[in-house]
């Protein structure tokens, strides 16, 4: 393995991914705000929620792209198309079980079956993250893509 | 079919039913407030309903369990009586860890408290406001299934169960002194679905009924009509979702506010408008949790559309169903058309901007701190006013008449800038343009005094330059722009109760062409009381309004939108979150009044004398 490699386009595929969430949130396609979620796993602060959140963020970018590095060196290739497909499953599983499975890990994060008990938390992101808006998981798919074209058009064994 | 008023609510903070005095539930949907209905009957008797009641001809009460959401219908027929309970379980976050719970149920326990009564439980399931597919099919021990699109439901009982020509399921049985029945329908869209608990069921009424006691202990109010508090602050707590601390304006749609008439809307989603009332209402019961939650959702839910903030929202902050006809139904007692999803969120209400601000300076008056993010959102609310508050706009009622420039949308204008300035100058608030935030401000104030005074009237109206008034003036004093006891506002006040007074100490909202024979207003009859409480008139005017309203209330103690002035009896969306905020800030106003404390405290502390709670 191309450790180098890994680590420079794992970095720059996250700092993408990143971009355009943040980018969507701006544009009001979405409300999520992916360091923001990781963050308050930490801290309850706001402000310092979104710093945590993103180095998390950051090493959870370089974790996965390593599985992608992995998918890459057991076919062989490293392409721009096979990225994107590995980025596409990716999405994939986040939008569907990702998201389900976040009100478990989440200390602060209501699931859907919260309840008569009210307090203040983290609303769940229900079934492909709709609860965010109905655009969120175009956002979240489009910014795995890019993250997995990324990859597999800059890795190089 | 059976009238609004005999009716009581159930609910678990997330769904609610509601069950009328002859033991029917004829409104349920699951698995959230705006889902498409199950039970339907109160609009359409075809459209489904669940009863249980005894087989001979009865009369019958309802009540609460006292400090509970959990129902008691108690039936007496020639023979004996009988007490049918019903409940959502509700149990804390901590014993869910211990509890396997259906993610949806609901409970029905029969007890006979004296002679014989045969009890029959008819449960005809309409799911998709009675236009979805379902099956019946009989698992023996295991219940029966009924298979929705929506999901699973289970029912299950202590008497044999039939399904009798696939369309409903139906038990009956004999019961003397002392015999106990239960009765139960879950729902699942997760496999396994969780079954009824069986005959333990009494373990988790005793759960439920634990849980409500402890949550009701919470109530911190202890001035005059408590009971009547008490039981707004249960029913607005069933109305607020927990997941993500919204609060719906009814559980039901269509509802009509003039029988036979069409102005039947779906209140099933969260109107921005009764933002601040409300959580003056939670803060000032002791309810800091759900008010907070509250503010939470109000501030990150809405960021779609901010600046600009919808008229309201779903229960996550998204637009609501688009708003649609169902000719199938048949409507409460004929009131046409049944309406789903509410096109209300595209009219532009120039108010809520001073609501959403508003509830935020109270979240800042009980100790709350704000961050960098709602400190930019709440600018950003100002420099949106500081653009826009020259527009005309739907107002708050709603009409779809067109647009108006309506004094009470500017006095909110105002009430939004005034905060944020002394949000500012007490430091919570950095980076707001002061010098055109006040300026716009009193310019604001400016056009009311001028253009919203009526001297022919002699009263604030409810346009500039209007000459009919609106019962939304009265909150020109609750909302600090003007002294409850001075001339305007006592002219104001008796001006509206001249013109606008439906006998008996209610009010009509206005009288427009706009909604022809609709009833008195909720909300409005206790903001008459409230503006006597807070200085415009004297505490024993204020007491006695109070207690006469507080009077219009069904058995169980609920209100509708709106109070029949002819039978004294509910019309609307039922129960109404509005018209209890109403009753409990009229009474939390009066009880500051009594003890000497100002009325209604608008002042904001100190950045760096505060409690510390983060936002």
């Amino acid at each position: 393995m191309n450790t180098s490699s890994w680590l420079l386009w794992g970095f720059v595929g996250t700092v993408v991914l990143t971009t355009i969430m943040a980018g969507s949130q701006g544009m009001r396609l979405t409300r999520m705000n992916i360091p923001f979620m990781l963050g308050t796993m930490f801290t309850p602060s706001r402000d310092r929620a979104k710093l945590v959140g993103f180095l998390v963020h950051l090493l959870n970018g370089w974790a996965f792209s390593l599985v992608y590095v992995a998918a890459f060196h057991a076919l062989g290739r490293a392409t721009w198309w096979l990225g994107l497909g590995i980025g596409f499953v990716h999405a994939s599983f986040v939008l569907t079980a990702g998201m389900q499975f976040l009100p478990g890990l989440h200390p602060r994060m209501a699931s859907e079956h919260h309840g008569p008990t009210v307090v203040r938390q983290l609303e769940p992101p229900g079934f492909l993250a709709l609860n965010y808006g109905v655009r969120t998981p175009v956002s979240v798919l489009i910014a795995h893509l890019a993250f997995g074209w990324i990859l597999g058009a800059g890795y190089r064994f | 079919m059976e009238e609004i008023h005999d009716h009581g609510v159930i609910g678990n903070c997330r769904s609610a039913a509601l069950v009328s005095r002859r033991g029917t539930i004829d409104w349920l949907c699951w698995p959230r407030f705006d889902s498409p209905s199950i039970f339907g009957a109160l609009l359409d008797d075809r459209a489904g309903h669940w009863s249980l009641h005894p087989t001979a001809p009865f009369s019958s009460r309802q009540r609460y369990v006292p400090g509970t959401n959990v129902l008691e219908t108690r039936f007496r027929t020639a023979g004996g009586s009988v007490v049918v309970t019903d409940f959502m379980p509700a149990v804390s976050e901590e014993e869910k860890h211990e509890l396997l719970l259906a993610e949806h149920e609901i409970l029905r326990l029969v007890r006979c408290e004296g002679g014989e009564v045969e009890i029959e439980s008819v449960l005809r399931p309409r799911p998709g406001y009675a236009q979805g597919a379902f099956r019946i099919r009989d698992a023996g021990k295991l219940g029966v299934r009924i298979h929705t699109d929506q999901g699973l439901m289970i029912a299950r009982g202590s008497v044999p169960l039939a399904i009798v020509d696939g369309e409903e399921i139906r038990g009956r049985k004999l019961l003397r002194e002392g015999d106990e029945l239960y009765f139960s329908l879950v729902f699942a869209a997760d496999a396994p679905a969780v079954l009824a608990p069986g005959e333990s069921c009494r373990k988790l009424y005793e759960h439920t009924l634990r849980f409500w006691r402890g949550w009701v202990s919470k109530l911190r109010y202890h001035g005059p009509m408590r009971e009547a508090v008490e039981r707004s602050a249960l029913a607005l707590e069933l109305l607020v979702y927990a997941p993500s601390g919204a609060v719906v304006a009814a559980p039901t749609t269509s509802l009509p506010e003039r029988v036979g008439g069409d102005l039947n809307w779906d209140y099933r989603y969260c109107w921005l408008r009764d933002a601040s009332l409300t959580v003056r209402a939670l803060f000032g019961l002791g309810f800091d949790d759900e008010a907070e939650a509250f503010v939470s959702w109000l501030l990150h839910s809405t960021r779609l559309t901010q600046p600009r903030l919808r008229v309201l929202y779903d229960v996550y902050g998204n637009a609501p169903a688009r708003e649609r006809e169902l000719d199938h139904l048949g409507g409460y007692f004929g009131s046409r058309p049944v309406r789903v999803g509410n096109a209300a969120d595209e009219q532009l209400q120039l108010d809520v901007h001073g609501e959403v601000v508003d509830a935020v300076a109270h979240f800042v008056r009980r100790g709350g701190r704000l961050d960098l993010e709602t400190e930019r959102m709440l600018v950003s609310f100002g420099d949106y006013v500081c653009r826009r508050w020259t527009e005309p706009d739907e107002g708050i009622w709603e009409p779809r008449s067109g647009r108006r420039h309506h004094t009470h949308s500017l006095v909110l204008c105002w009430v939004a800038l005034d905060n944020l300035l002394r949000l500012h100058d007490q430091g919570h608030l950095a980076g707001i343009p002061v010098e055109r935030f006040a300026r716009t401000r009193d310019r604001i104030r400016r056009e009311v005094e001028t253009r919203a005074w009526n001297p022919r009237l002699r009263a604030y109206v409810s346009e500039l330059e209007g000459e009919t008034v609106d019962a939304s003036a009265l909150l020109i004093a609750w909302y600090g722009f003007e002294p409850p006891d001075s001339e305007r506002m006592r002219l104001t006040y008796a001006r509206i109760r001249e013109e606008l007074g439906a006998g008996g100490g209610l009010l009509y909202r206005y009288r427009s062409a706009d909604s022809p024979g609709e009833a008195a207003f909720g909300i409005c009859s206790f903001w008459g009381a409230e503006y006597l409480a807070l200085g415009g008139g004297s505490v024993e005017e204020a007491q006695d309004l109070l207690e006469t309203l507080c009077g219009y209330a069904n058995e169980v103690g609920l209100f509708g939108e709106e109070i029949d002035p002819v039978r004294r009896v509910a019309a609307g969306n039922f129960p109404q979150a509005f018209t209890h905020v109403g009753l409990v800030n009229a009474a939390l106003t009066l009880s500051h009044r009594l003890r000497g404390r100002t009325p209604h405290h608008r002042g904001i502390p100190a950045a760096d004398s505060e409690g510390g709670a983060a936002s």
